[in-house]
């Protein structure tokens, strides 16, 4: 091959999430779960590694990580068992993690993406429960753990139930890796189990990427440090383009860790050991295997949500509506519920009203409220009467989203607060002529013009118009009179 | 089947035991002598017999999620060698390296 024409380099991306699960308390002791708070607050003897305790599992982790792992389609293991991954690092007070290896909760899933309207499949390789570290604060040279004179160790979140979630190498690009992290974020959230707040740290991404010609292997650099959805995207393009660099000027990338720097915009190659981690792995003495009931299993299964994606596709073709309606609508759980509730209360709107809605002037009302699209201060029924109020003709658009933010605010039915504050549309045609007649009668040269067909001037007589109502008359009805009045 | 000197040194090194020459002697045997035996055990014909890890027929053991009132900072750090703002005070991390 003439070496000009050198094959299309492949990216290979494989993702591993960590998620902090929402559970009252830690995964093996009573302790509460929580961020934030007086250092070392919530700990006990077993969290903190004393000699002589021993761990007891927490089933609403156990009840967690099945749901997710069913929600990825995983096969749920008949029996699971725990593994202690032993190191040395003092985050983990036992010098051990209990976590799962050859026997994890799920295995063998996979998760549908959409990406500029082109699904993707990313298989799962596994879903398993462990439990978080503690927090590490480095004192001393720039609180970098390389230069730093001391550690001080926070135990607080140590012990938090924590589900790892990796992906197959199945991600081309990074528009595909951040789609697989924003979907499983949402079914996250859908199903109730974690806060997955990046920022918090209650969701982690790390991923895996290589470059390399068809049909070859890629030296596999794992990026870490990704704080957000869009850093992930970032830190993969960076990193992406990097490797192809390298690739295509005739050297090799080394397999390595590097570390996402946000302001920079780029990644850097952490100071690592050169010898492999060998984490010795072996089941943990303290605790039974795991093996979930059939019927307990059966139960799980119908309590699972309709997936995000299925919610989305469902929409657009039971319901009619666009792509970009249906995405709003399924990007939170509480904004699809809050939908259908007003939906199936509406008696005169429909779907695409009621959708129109919630994505357009909720949406915005929403952005100043805090978590306002996972937790909307309004009710399905307060929305459906507002929208049939303006399908009725009772508000006009403008009106209806001044009720709505009063709504929003009061948590007060909409024609409550449109009947006490007055604000309503006149669509009675003898009050409104009155009102035409009058400012017709005060511009006669204005309604000259539009007799003689330049149509210029309605749209300065539909203003004085709604002046003269208040703003409540019926655009439609109004500009109907005043043709006929001219006509 | 017996486990070499170098084996001893790297499973010593990751369990950060410092072992004298005599000590690193004595495991080397010992140690030997332990896969040997294991190594007789695994003989037997096992054909149809699940891996154990417990000996107890027991599974499922779960607690309910419900809160227990933490020992609080103070009992927390009652035993630390080193404290330092309700934190525990630990040497520096990566000194064994370079
Ligand atoms: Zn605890």
């Amino acid at each position: 091959m003439n070496p000009t024409e050198a094959p299309d380099l492949v990216t290979t991306i494989g993702l591993e999430v960590h998620v902090e699960l929402k559970t009252n308390t830690k995964m093996f002791c009573g302790c509460p779960v929580g961020f934030g708070g007086e250092p070392n607050s919530r700990v006990c003897p077993v969290c903190l590694g004393h000699p002589g305790t021993l761990p007891t599992m927490n089933e609403k982790a156990v009840e967690y990580t099945t749901k997710i792992a069913m929600a990825l389609g995983c096969d749920i293991a008949p029996r699971s068992v725990f593994h202690r991954k032993n190191y040395f690092y003092p985050d983990m007070p036992k010098n051990y993690q209990i976590s799962q290896y050859d026997l994890p909760v799920g295995e063998r899933g996979s998760l549908e993406v959409e990406v500029d309207g082109e699904f993707y499949t990313v298989g799962i390789t596994r879903a398993h429960l462990e439990e978080d570290t503690g927090k590490s604060l480095h004192i001393g040279g720039g609180g970098r753990i390389h230069d730093a004179d001391y550690s001080l160790e926070d135990f607080n979140r140590a012990g938090t139930p924590l589900v790892e979630i990796v992906s197959e190498p199945d991600i081309t690009s990074p528009a595909v890796a951040r789609a697989y992290a924003t979907e499983l974020r949402s079914i996250l959230e859908y199903l109730g189990v974690s806060d997955v707040r990046m920022e918090e740290g209650s969701m982690r991404v790390d991923a895996n990427i290589s470059v390399a010609p068809p049909g070859e292997r890629g030296k596999k650099v794992e990026v870490k440090n990704m704080n957000s959805l869009r850093s992930v995207f970032r830190a993969l393009e960076y990193e992406e383009k990097r490797q192809r660099e390298v690739l295509r000027s005739g050297g090799s990338v080394t397999q390595s860790t590097r570390h996402w720097d946000e302001k920079a915009g780029r990644t850097q190659e952490l100071r690592t050991k050169e010898e492999a981690f060998d984490y010795r792995y072996f089941p943990e003495p303290d605790l039974v295997p795991l093996e979930p009931a059939v019927e307990w299993l059966r139960q799980l299964r119908e309590e699972q949500p309709e997936l995000p994606i299925e919610r989305a596709k469902r929409y657009q073709r039971d319901l009619g509506l666009s792509s970009y309606d249906a995405g709003v609508l399924r990007s939170t759980k509480a904004l699809g519920d809050l939908f259908e509730q007003a939906l199936a209360a509406a008696k005169k709107a429909d779907a695409k009203q009621v959708s129109n809605w919630v994505t357009n002037d909720l949406m915005s009302l929403l952005a100043a409220v805090p978590e306002g699209t996972k937790n909307p201060p309004l009710t399905g029924s307060n929305l459906a009467e507002l929208v049939d109020m303006v399908a009725g003709g009772d508000l006009s658009k403008s009106q209806a989203q001044q009720v709505l933010q009063k709504t929003l605010e009061t948590g007060r039915r909409p024609r409550e607060i449109a009947d006490e504050s007055g604000i309503k549309q006149v669509s009675d045609e003898g009050a409104l002529e009155a009102a035409i007649d009058a400012v017709l009668a005060a511009n006669p040269d204005v309604a000259e013009r539009l007799r003689s067909g330049d149509n210029k001037p309605f749209g300065f007589l539909m203003g004085e118009v709604m002046k003269a109502t208040k703003g409540q008359g019926n655009p439609k009805v109004v500009s109907g009179l005043i043709r006929k009045k001219i006509s | 089947m017996g486990i070499g000197r170098q084996q001893v040194e790297h499973v010593a090194k990751l369990a950060r035991l410092a072992l004298t020459e005599e000590e690193l002697n004595l495991f080397e045997g010992q140690l030997s002598a332990i896969l040997e035996h294991a190594a007789t055990v695994t003989k037997l014909d096992t054909e149809g017999v699940e891996p154990t890890s417990h000996s107890m027929p027991l599974m499922n053991v779960l607690r309910p999620d419900v809160v227990i009132p933490p020992i609080g900072s103070a009992a927390a750090l009652a035993n630390a060698p080193a404290e330092e703002d309700g934190h525990f005070r630990v040497p520096r991390i990566l000194d064994d390296e370079s």
